[in-house]
């Protein structure tokens, strides 16, 4: 079954490259499920630089980029995985922008884009064990790992001068990489290390026993509009803690905005983007009317374009070129590039030059293909979130 | 040693949740318990109906807020209840007339109107998402404290703060008045006679001219206003999100169980023992234990016997072991 489907995949991979024209890429993110209101705009800043491309007359003079859209679902990694089967073996996709959450993306990798030979470039999955799966250097992310922002965060309670701390994490893949992620950088004294499910309506037991460990301040890794609220809810509550000291998936309006006072003096890190290459980016998502300001759009546009490009360099419309040059049109040396310049950077490698894609998110490849990423460090103060430094 | 900021702590972590917790269970499992005793079957859409209570309530509390309508630092919600009672009792009268009549005329057996149940749960699972939909709700408005953690340091000038909510003060304060009033009812009343009649023998209560229906009909009615009660105090003190009420079921059924289906007293004590041994067995002991002992003699670890994750299995153990050793219950109700 296997060595037919094999022959099946090279077969439409075959039939695709004698039609010779349109080169599929497929967008896998998860169109259904726990992100489905940031998927739209992701696929949609995904294809605005693919549809970039075809203005400039496509790729290797004149293929025509494709997407073919399909459906993670962010958590069912079988469905995932079929998807992207599909999408290998009937559409003859070269390249996949995606997947988006870390799981599926990790399945997807390990049963579909390995034994295919088929490049991913992920614009949102962030867990530290991507950085070390078996992919055949097939694997690249335009989003920084969570052990880069462990360290970030442990740099900042280091900079601080806190020597102990409680740490509570949403019992994920999410959180529980970002905590370990966490402690293995953080110098001080870690008293506990407990996990919160989401969606429960009291809290007070987990606040109990962190409270009962103790600490100067608690690290929350949950997510804004569920549990990690609830955890500084009940500790503000309860007397337990008064600084907390949030990571990404904590950074939200709607937090500051519900616990108000509560939260004066926290602070914490999320990943930001600004410059040029991110300016440019929302001018250009503005004209095509897309909503750009939503999260990871920033990563899927540098995603799409860095494949396109990475074939551009190769010389032709295959995997092989992908995986092979990503990392070089990535990172310098090289000529700038930002959004809005694909049909620059086209025109150089065509000519046989270097370019150094920096995009909207200033697009760095480090270790195995993935992005080191800037955060930015922030105080809440007088109900509002403000900059301390990019880190 | 410090006994007063360990007992300070244990109040401020075990002591007032589990009461509150525990309060809120008791009248949970008094419906539960009641519906076992008088219709003879496990209710296992108690839950939802709790849920249906309480947005029942919400839905008539943002009409009141919308009004400008304020009970100063009580909150709003209290002025609500009747409202959500009224409607939750329409609810359940439908569908005792719908449903459940259908099935007795049947004579059915205990096990089927389980099942039953069961359907009538995810019909009002659907109905509550359809209408408020699946989201955290807040619906608390009027002072949020009684004692305030920050202000109880700074008065006592102890190291522990001590926080007591006024949700925490409400529940537990409406806990004893509807213990009182349902224990009134049922044992002074003409009306609670005859539902007690009626629970300890069908036949011969009719023999006696009391007309079953109307037991019935009394009988969800009480039952709608337990649930919204329940319900209320839960989602103000905790939050309203429907999924949480349906996770509500397994505790509260421990409850009543343990304290002897049928059992109103019952009840009662099952749902502070399971509310107390809930907390007590998950709660982190380390500070409590360090203010009680010499120095020296403080422990490294937590001293926490189960992970909070595991609080639903605390509900789950007390059940077997009860089931097992004495499926009366406490109180000798009926057996499982």
């Amino acid at each position: 079954m296997k060595k037919l489907l094999l022959a099946s995949a090279a077969a439409a991979l075959a039939a695709g490259a004698a039609q010779a024209q349109d080169v599929k890429i497929g967008v896998i993110l998860g169109f259904t499920g726990p992100i489905e209101s940031l998927t739209p705009q992701m696929a949609d800043s995904a294809e605005l630089a693919m549809k970039e491309i075809n203005d400039a007359g496509g790729i290797l003079d004149g293929m025509m980029l494709e997407s073919v859209r399909a459906d993670s679902t962010c958590i069912d990694s079988g469905a995932a995985t079929a998807a992207a089967e599909r999408l290998v073996t009937s559409d003859g996709i070269v390249g996949i922008m995606g997947a988006d959450c870390s799981g599926v993306t990790g399945a997807i990798l390990a049963n579909v884009a390995v034994p295919n030979g088929i490049p991913m470039v992920s614009p949102s999955a962030t867990s530290p064990a991507l950085s070390t799966a078996e992919d055949n250097g097939l694997f690249f992310r335009t989003a920084p790992s969570d052990a880069r922002q462990g360290e970030v965060l442990a740099a900042i309670l280091a900079d601080k001068g806190i020597t102990s701390v409680a740490v509570t994490y949403t019992n994920n893949d999410y959180g529980k990489g970002l905590s370990d992620a966490f402690i293995s950088n953080f110098e001080g004294d870690v008293t506990a290390n407990v996990p919160h499910e989401d969606g429960k309506a009291d809290y007070t037991a987990e606040v109990g026993a962190l409270a009962s460990a103790g600490g100067e301040v608690l690290v929350v890794f949950g997510y804004a509009d569920q549990g990690g609220k609830g955890i500084i809810q009940a500790a503000v509550d309860t007397g337990a803690f008064d600084t907390f000291v949030m990571g990404d998936g904590m950074y939200a309006e709607a937090l500051v905005g519900d616990l108000g006072d509560m939260l004066a003096g926290s602070y914490g890190s999320v990943p930001w983007s600004e410059g040029e290459g991110s300016d440019a980016f929302i001018a250009l998502t503005e004209a095509a009317g897309v909503a750009g300001e939503s999260s990871f759009t920033r990563e899927s546009y540098d995603a799409a374009a860095l494949l396109a490009l990475a074939m551009q360099a190769g010389g032709e419309a295959t995997s092989a070129a992908i995986a092979a040059n990503l990392l070089d049109v990535a990172n310098a040396p090289g000529e700038p590039i930002l959004p809005g310049e694909l049909a620059k950077a086209l025109q150089i490698l065509a000519d046989g030059g270097d370019v150094d894609y920096v995009g909207a998110t200033n697009v760095e490849l480090i270790g195995p293909g993935e992005a080191a990423g800037t955060y930015r460090e922030y105080v809440i103060e007088d109900g509002a979130y403000s900059t301390v430094q990019f880190r | 040693m410090d006994f007063l900021n360990a007992f300070v702590a244990l109040a401020n972590f075990v002591i007032i949740p589990a009461a509150s917790y525990g309060s809120q269970l008791a009248i949970g499992a008094l419906g539960v318990t009641l519906i076992y005793g008088i219709l003879r079957f496990s209710n296992f859409a108690h839950g939802d109906t709790m849920a249906f209570g309480a947005m029942a309530t919400i839905l008539v509390t943002w009409g009141l807020q919308g009004m400008g309508v304020s009970l100063g630092p009580v909150p709003t919600a209290l002025l609500a209840l009747p409202a959500g009672i009224a409607i939750t009792a329409l609810l359940l009268l439908f569908t005792d007339w719908a449903v459940y009549s259908f099935y007795r005329e049947q004579k059915a057996k205990p096990v089927v109107l389980v099942i039953v149940s069961m359907g009538v749960m995810f019909m009002m699972n659907g109905l509550v998402r359809f209408i408020i939909g699946p989201d955290d709700q807040n619906f608390a408005d009027g002072e949020r404290f009684i004692i305030n953690a920050r202000n109880f340091r700074e008065m006592t000038g102890l190291s522990e703060g001590l926080a007591f909510r006024t949700s925490q003060g409400i529940t537990i304060l409406t806990a004893i008045i509807v213990v009182i009033l349902l224990f009134w009812f049922l044992n002074r009343t003409r009306t609670g006679k005859s539902m007690r009649a009626y629970s300890d023998n069908e036949d011969l209560a009719l023999l006696s001219g009391i007309n079953p229906e109307r037991v019935v009909q009394i009988t969800w009615v009480i039952v709608a206003a337990l649930a919204t009660i329940a319900g209320v105090l839960y989602g103000l003190d905790k939050s309203f999100k429907p999924f949480t009420y349906f996770q509500l079921l397994l505790p509260i059924f421990a409850s009543a169980i343990v304290g002897g289906l049928g059992s109103p007293l019952g009840a009662i004590v099952g749902g502070y023992l399971i509310a107390f041994s809930e907390v007590m067995v998950t709660y982190a002991w380390k500070k409590v234990i360090t203010y009680t002992v010499p120095p020296e003699m403080a422990p490294d670890g937590l001293v926490q016997l189960l992970s909070t994750d595991y609080k639903f299995a605390v509900s789950f153990v007390i059940l077997v072991i009860v089931l097992l050793f004495r499926p009366t219950g406490i109180f000798a109700g009926k057996s499982v």
